[in-house]
């Protein structure tokens, strides 16, 4: 085995493009676990830590520029003002050790269908920027998962940074599991509402192959939204309208039985916690407007 | 391979690593460290919780290649001077004596470890951020109680030093 060490971007890239076979390393939490129990032996480690660019993140136009090596810790210490779905779901990462080496860019990379960040970039509109000698390419969030564990990364690529909307309106992210720490989400849903344009983003997590968008409930919930101007003047929304948001959320999914939990559960489950996160950001945002 | 990097203030090296293996190994096995415990390798136990530049992380997620020109601070590394000839241990570690605070001891360094990096940070923990700073360490004898008395008393022997 080889241990490749690049201290820039470019060396990054230039080691991938020469050894497409090598496993990009940031914060372990999962690499790791695969090498300590005899599970994968790949023929080279590519060691992101070293690389200044890919921990740091920048704000403009509206989108904030995660580095993909930015740790979670830092995620919720300096970006809960401006990415409180993102802080939020990365406060529910395994532990205070996990979130100190944990990265966005390693979820990604990872794409676990029950990864905590992927709801969150689905329903704020984010977009993973990825990049090779070819060059810089952004993948949104909803083309980037392609299967369990497969993405739309090509061999040659290493994911540099999520591109996230900073929309300054209310966000919640919402999971389901044994304890608070440590746990790998029988379930999540992440919502974001975006009332520039009108519109809501829901996902779910750890309920299908791929961490997916609720299309139906978001347009449902445009619609209801848009009528009677609830944006402008909003009021608490009616207790059919949560529920059927619910319904369509826990219908986006398609979940499997497994050690976690059955799929009826985990159906069961999303329609309360999409209930509940509606509810939160609803009650959120006409705290704001209101 | 060869790693160099810093522990407990001191300039250390080793030869042969093998680029596949943990920080933990490195330490328990190459450097002679044993302090810090192996014992679930996926990073869900925190037994083997260490500082990594300043931070504490679990030495099992680390690929020792990362740790290359870092520092890290283990377990042995808290107590100032030796303790064998009546140094003085952190007060963290004589809270975990004076509490009781140790039943078989497995799981005492990660949590002296992770309780040592919340009184450093917070100097008047309640017990939601103590509970939260230990989230990541288990305890399989369930010495909660006394493993939360011992963190209280830490602090409150920090905040009066």
């Amino acid at each position: 085995m080889d241990f490749l060490r690049p201290d820039t971007v470019a060396e990054a890239l230039a080691l991938k493009a020469e050894r497409p076979e090598a496993v990009p390393i940031a914060g372990g939490t999962d690499v790791m676990v695969e090498l300590n129990f005899d599970r994968r032996r790949p023929a080279a480690l590519l060691d992101l830590t070293r690389i200044a660019e890919l921990r740091e993140w920048s704000a403009g136009d509206g989108v904030v520029r995660v580095g993909a090596g930015v740790p979670y810790a830092r995620i919720i210490t300096e970006l809960g003002d401006r990415l409180p779905g993102l802080a939020m779901a990365a406060r529910t990462v395994g532990s205070p050790q996990i979130r100190n080496r944990g990265t966005v860019g390693g979820n990604l990379g990872a794409a676990s269908p029950a990864g905590d960040a992927h709801p969150v970039l689905l329903a704020a509109g984010a977009s993973v920027e990825v990049a090779s000698t070819r060059g810089r390419r952004l993948v949104p969030a909803t083309d980037f998962y392609l299967g369990v564990k497969r993405t739309a990364l090509a061999p040659d690529e290493l994911i540099t940074a999520v591109h996230v909307p900073e929309t300054g309106a209310p966000q919640q992210f919402s999971k389901v599991g044994t304890r608070n720490a440590m746990v790998i989400a029988v379930c999540s849903f992440a919502i974001a509402l975006h009332p520039a344009q009108g519109r809501v983003g829901a996902a779910v997590g750890s309920a299908a192959p791929t961490p997916r968008r609720a299309a139906d409930a978001e347009a449902f919930l445009a619609g209801e939204l848009a009528d009677g101007d609830r944006w402008a003047s909003p009021r608490p929304l009616p207790d059919p309208v949560v529920r059927r948001f619910g319904e369509l959320v826990a219908s986006a999914a398609s979940p499997i039985d497994d050690v976690r939990g059955s799929a009826a559960y985990r159906r069961h489950a999303l329609s309360v916690l999409a209930r509940r996160a509606l509810g939160w950001a609803w009650r959120d945002y006409t705290g704001e407007v209101g | 391979m060869r790693v160099r990097l810093t522990v407990n203030g001191e300039q250390r090296h080793a030869d042969d690593v093998w680029e596949g293996e943990s920080l933990l190994f490195l330490l328990r096995e190459r450097l002679g460290l044993p302090g810090s415990k192996n014992a679930c390798e996926q990073g869900e136990c925190g037994s083997c919780t260490v500082y990594l530049d300043g931070l504490p992380v679990c030495a099992c997620l680390v690929a020792a290649g990362q740790a290359q020109d870092r520092e890290v601070r283990t377990v042995e590394g808290l107590a100032t001077g030796d303790p064998a000839r009546g140094d003085r241990l952190d007060p963290v570690q004589e809270a975990f004596l004076a509490a009781g605070a140790v039943q078989c001891g497995f799981c005492t360094p990660g949590l002296v470890v992770a309780a040592h990096d919340l009184v450093e940070r917070v100097p008047h923990p309640t017990d939601r951020e103590i509970r939260e700073a230990l989230a990541g360490n288990l305890c399989r004898c369930t010495g909660y109680e006394a493993i939360l008395a011992a963190v209280r008393l830490a602090a409150r022997w920090k905040a009066g030093r």
